[in-house]
């Protein structure tokens, strides 16, 4: 009676880890980038410009911002529209990653419930789709600082690396919330509003010359400061971040990424059972 | 109706393909539902979360055997869909083990994971993957896919635009592209038109001639002991009776008559 052959599912000594989750994940990569191309192609899909919104949007809050905010910043900061746009891309790309994640797997836990899918499928591409994002809305920070004669430095190179610290604490981040939003639908909704007091608490459209001495070892706690240094030291100033400005921004990255995943993929038995 | 005999199931000694020993499934069902930390934190001090278990599936133990169509029928709430979930690696037993020596599609509800604003073209990649396929894969079966669910004129129009009839033969014509080791079929078959039905159990009979196993829900009864080897009753998360289709489906219909 008993099979000889090697069960292809065993309950028993089958157990989600960190590790098992990844490989996992490595076998679903087809379904990682069918499922970035779908939200990329349809969030547009019926507007006239299509794609091209992705670009617009972030120009056009650069342009109201600079329009409010620029006769009060405008003697602090000399390319005003560039530095408030370096901070936005940083800024949605966080915030839009971070909130995707957590409609993700809300909308993935309807599948969830019928069929094996490795979960953490939905947050990787939730923030697969705002780096393509990201990328794009480059874009239009190129046209600002040509159209606004801000000088381009070689040290824009750094980019690349920027770009990895942020994605690494964004996926950390989102993974880990969207967990959270789970098991406390009342999370996604707190969120937001900590989203926004998070935004303001960030020097994105305010210059940091404006913190007082008094409040700058608060704003060192806050990891998003960190990342939008690494994307405006390359592109505003100019130099690429030393290792004091490195190492914090780093530790966040790797450190948040590590606790989300693992806290994420701790949790993936029970989400059929929850979403 | 049913002309299956013993002998010709058992041509072979019965190798099992998929084994539940003992396996319970309890869900849980918090009395109120807690949506704020602040909320859980208070009442955890206090001691306050009553979580009431339904046990869900209680105790089953079946075998299902290499290239047997086995059935599960019983009335809605009896635990089929947990049943289904629990060999298909959705949800872990509670109590428990199983095993399952093959590879296992899943037949989704058909449509579901399907994006309105897609193209079927680009839904059927998309389903695809959510099955769990490559690229090579589905591109091996497109055409396939495509004439199986007679939809040549309308693939690259997005599936908003699709009847409900479209939208269940693509879905279907996906699902069972690839043949599998273990299909999975969760009340799908009664959709469609007659014809299509035809079509669909035409497929499944190849599958089942080529070697592979079928595991089905359905409320369909009459469908079920014609193409069912064995069924199982389940009802109330417990198996009432496992064996020939038309006996247990007669003592099904005795109870609930």
């Amino acid at each position: 009676m008993a099979s000889t052959s090697k069960p292809v599912y065993d309950s028993a000594s089958y157990r989600v880890s960190a590790i098992s989750e990844l490989k996992e994940l490595g076998k679903y990569r087809y379904l990682l980038g069918q499922l970035i191309r779908r939200d990329i192609l349809t969030r547009y899909k019926r507007s006239v410009l299509g794609v091209a919104w992705t670009m617009l949007n972030p120009l056009g809050t650069m342009l109201i911002l600079t329009f409010v905010f620029s006769n009060f910043f405008k003697s602090e900061v000399p390319h005003y529209p560039v530095y408030i746009l370096s901070g936005l891309l940083v800024w949605n790309f966080f915030s839009q990653g971070s909130n995707a994640a957590i409609s993700g797997l809300v909308w993935g836990g309807s599948l969830l419930k019928r069929i094996y899918i490795p979960s953490s499928v939905f947050g990787v591409s939730a923030i697969g789709t705002a780096l393509v994002n990201l990328v794009l809305s480059l874009v239009p920070l190129v046209i600002v600082m040509l159209v606004d004669g801000a000088p381009f430095y070689s040290s824009m190179l750094f980019l690349p690396v920027s770009i990895l610290l942020l994605t690494a604490f964004t996926l950390g981040f989102g993974l880990f919330i969207s967990s959270l939003a789970v098991f406390f639908p009342d999370v996604a909704e707190m969120y937001q509003v900590l989203l926004t007091a998070w935004m303001y608490l960030t020097p994105i459209i305010y210059p940091e010359s404006l913190i007082s001495a008094k409040w700058m070892p608060f704003y060192k706690i806050n990891p998003m400061y960190w990342m939008v240094k690494m994307f405006r030291l390359p592109i505003f100033e100019g130099r690429i971040p030393s290792w004091q400005e490195f190492l914090p921004a780093f530790a966040w990255a790797v450190g948040m990424l590590l606790v989300g995943w693992i806290y994420f993929t701790s949790k993936t038995e029970e989400y059929a059972y929850r979403v | 109706m049913s002309e299956v005999k013993e002998e010709n199931i058992q041509v072979a000694t019965p190798e099992p393909i998929i084994q539940l020993e003992n396996v319970s499934v309890s869900y849980r069902l918090p009395s109120e539902r807690i949506g704020t930390f602040k909320e859980y934190a208070i009442r955890k001090l206090q001691r306050k979360i009553k979580i009431n278990k339904f046990w869900a599936l209680t105790d089953i133990s079946l075998q299902v055997n290499r290239g047997e169509v086995f059935g599960l029928i019983g009335n809605n709430g009896a635990g089929k869909s947990t049943m289904l979930k629990v060999i298909s690696k959705v949800l872990k037993p509670t109590k428990g083990r199983v095993v399952v020596y093959g590879k296992i599609a899943p037949l989704l509800e058909l449509g579901a994971g399907f994006h309105p604003e897609l193209s079927g073209r680009e839904n059927v990649f998309l389903n695809g993957a959510l099955l769990g396929y490559s690229r090579s894969e589905m591109e091996a079966v497109f055409d396939e896919i495509v004439e199986f669910s007679e939809l040549e004129q309308f693939i690259n129009s997005p599936v908003r635009t699709y009847s409900s009839g479209m939208f269940a033969r693509l879905g279907f014509a996906v699902a069972t592209a690839h043949m599998p080791e273990i299909l999975i079929l969760d009340e799908i078959l009664s959709v469609g038109d007659e014809a299509f039905q035809r079509k669909c159990n035409l497929r499944m009979k190849n599958f089942q001639q080529a070697g592979a196993t079928v595991l089905m829900v359905s409320h369909a009864l009459d469908m079920l002991e014609g193409m069912c080897n064995r069924i199982a009753w389940i009802d109330h998360g417990k198996t009432q009776k496992i064996g020939e289709p038309h006996e247990v489906i007669a003592a099904y219909r005795g109870e609930n008559l």
